[in-house]
């Protein structure tokens, strides 16, 4: 080994145990931020021992590069709103893949189009191309839906499901014919295609609501189309890397869709939003009991425990800061504010954690589901923001409802629920929510952001 | 370098185990800083990118490369910063130290 690679070598070492130890970092929040400065550090030590490369003999188009995707990178670090953190982490996906699908293109074509191509090295290829690619679109989809260019409803036509199946069915079906024979560019170049038809198509029948599990598992794909990176060029690090990205992506899809109670093929293939009328149970002849800010303030300056459920609707108002502000006030008179938080809430894992950070809330106040659930019949005031299908009871008591045995907050255990929600339009899901009949449900509706400043404003007053 | 072997599929499947075991440990309140955090780290294909764009093997394949490095760089440089733009915001009430244990009955 000559000393040049003995370097890359080492350099290559040091960075995937920063790595590692960054990740590891993440399961203690207080070291956190500490540990993924050391897994940045990795990456410079992977990129500086990368550019003494002997294969690399020029190096004008790789400063451009770093030039252009730095200027590109740093405002989008730096700059995008906590709010619109789910379309920034679905873009991501789109550049990380994109780098990946490109390095396996060229290395196909560099390698005189398959023709110096051995049947193992193909297999990586193949891997490489086809999860990039369909990560590229899927995450462009994802994106698309999240900034809200695309309709983040469903969008669906008869046969979708056969004609995605069939796009996926051929691109495997031409890998399995580079497998046998790899100088075949035209196959290579159509598959891609195929590939990249397939993730849009995928994507676009999903709604709002699913985005979670998409999230991840396009995180996953992406990971997998670096890893196979490694393989195709035969690098470690990036072996390594692309494994740790796979598998977080994996384990936050089980998450997801278990929070939900769908496997990922209903998830991909279920459609989730067409509003089923037929199986939930009709509400009819129920009435609401509607609030004024003024009672709702009273009830919550009195209170000794109050559990704020936040969802969506909360991050589509921008209304965490008033949240904070509203409970700043209610543990001024002495009650304890705790946040509940459903693994599914929003549209990307830990949605609501961050935008409750952003807003100055400790995090020891930000308790999941089942850490929780017991404590709701101790609660004084329930205070649902803009949270529907995970604290419906249909999810525990109706069969025929679509969410049938989704795991929920026990909201309806407190003393008083007071839920801000701006009409009586059925969540996304389009399922009636019975909690919001229940005798000691009031409905507070209005914009989620006004309805907290006037609930602060009463607050203050009394 | 090129070429693959058996003692790169083991590499792979031993960091998915690594990756599993720790991943699995990340509380729920911290998954979106994971998510941005392995984004950042599986951005780490730039080290492919690099070489592709250097080594001349051709105007398509280093046009590639340029590309490619561009994409995998906006992930390295915007991945890491806001994931610790995140990672910074999340704090401890410590305003009363000795409090009860987080979800024991709150603090009265």
């Amino acid at each position: 080994m000559s000393p040049r690679t003995l370097v890359i070598e080492a350099a290559y070492v040091l960075s995937s145990i920063l790595f590692i130890l960054g990740l590891r970092s993440l399961t203690v929040p207080d070291r956190a931020r500490r540990g993924m400065q050391l897994a940045a550090l990795g990456m410079l030590v992977a990129i500086v021992g990368t550019l003494v490369n002997r294969e690399i003999v020029r190096y004008d188009w790789i400063l451009a590069g770093l030039a252009l995707g730095a200027a590109i990178g740093y405002p989008l670090g730096v700059y995008v709103p906590m709010t619109a953190m789910p379309q920034r982490i679905a873009i991501s996906h789109m550049f990380g893949a994109v780098a990946a699908t490109l390095v396996g293109l060229a290395e196909y074509y560099a390698l005189g189009q398959g023709a110096e191509v051995s049947r193992i090295q193909m297999a990586a290829l193949g891997f490489e191309v086809l999860f990039g690619a369909l990560t590229i679109t899927g995450s462009f989809m994802a994106f698309g839906k999240l900034q809200e260019i695309l309709p983040s409803r469903p969008v669906t036509f008869p046969g979708q499901n056969v004609v995605s199946l069939g796009l996926f069915a051929a691109a495997v079906a031409l890998f399995a014919w580079l497998l046998l024979e790899p100088a075949n560019p035209r196959a290579f170049y159509a598959m891609v295609a195929l590939s990249l038809l397939f993730g849009a198509s995928l994507v676009l029948p999903i709604g709002g609501a699913d985005m979670p599990v998409v999230i991840s598992l396009l995180n996953s794909y992406a990971g997998l189309a670096s890893s196979a990176t490694g393989f195709a060029i035969g690098n470690n690090v990036l072996i390594i890397a692309g494994a740790l990205d796979g598998a977080s992506g994996f384990i936050l899809s089980i998450i997801m869709s278990r929070a939900m109670n769908r496997s990922f093929t209903n998830v991909l293939f279920g459609a989730f939003g067409t509003p089923s009328k037929a199986s939930a149970r009709t509400t009819q002849g129920l009435t609401v009991h509607a609030i004024t800010p003024e009672d709702a303030a009273i009830q919550l300056a009195f209170a000794r425990l109050v559990i704020v459920v936040p969802g969506y609707g909360m991050a589509v108002a921008q209304a965490q800061h008033q949240v904070r502000e509203l409970a700043t006030l209610i543990e001024r008179n002495g009650g304890t504010v705790l946040y509940a938080i459903h693994p599914v809430a929003g549209r990307m894992p830990g949605h609501m954690n961050v935008l409750l950070a952003e807003a100055d809330v400790p995090y020891d106040k930000l308790k999941e589901m089942d850490e929780i659930n017991d404590e709701f019949k101790n609660a004084d005031v329930a205070l649902v923001i803009g949270a529907n299908d995970v604290v419906n009871p249909a999810a525990r008591s109706d069969k025929s409802s679509p969410i049938y045995g989704m795991p929920i907050l026990n909201v309806d255990q407190a003393k008083q629920v007071i839920v801000l929600k701006r009409s009586m339009n059925p969540g996304f899901a389009g399922i009636e929510n019975e909690l919001f009949y229940g005798p000691n449900t009031a409905m507070l509706f209005g914009d989620a952001k006004a309805s907290l400043s006037k609930l602060v404003q009463e607050v203050k007053g009394s | 370098m090129h070429g693959t072997s058996f003692l790169e599929l083991y590499v792979f499947v031993l960091a998915g185990f690594v990756g599993f075991f720790t991943i699995t440990r990340v509380p729920a309140l911290l998954h979106t800083p994971l998510m941005s955090a392995t984004n950042a780290i599986s951005a780490i294909s730039l080290v492919g990118s690099l070489v592709l764009a250097g080594a001349d093997r051709g105007p398509l394949p280093t046009l590639l490369g340029f590309v490619a490095v561009t994409s995998a760089t906006i992930n390295v440089v915007g991945g890491f910063i806001i994931t610790d733009r995140m990672l910074k915001m999340f704090k401890r009430a410590d305003r009363r130290p000795a409090s009860a244990p987080p979800g024991a009955g709150g603090k009265k």
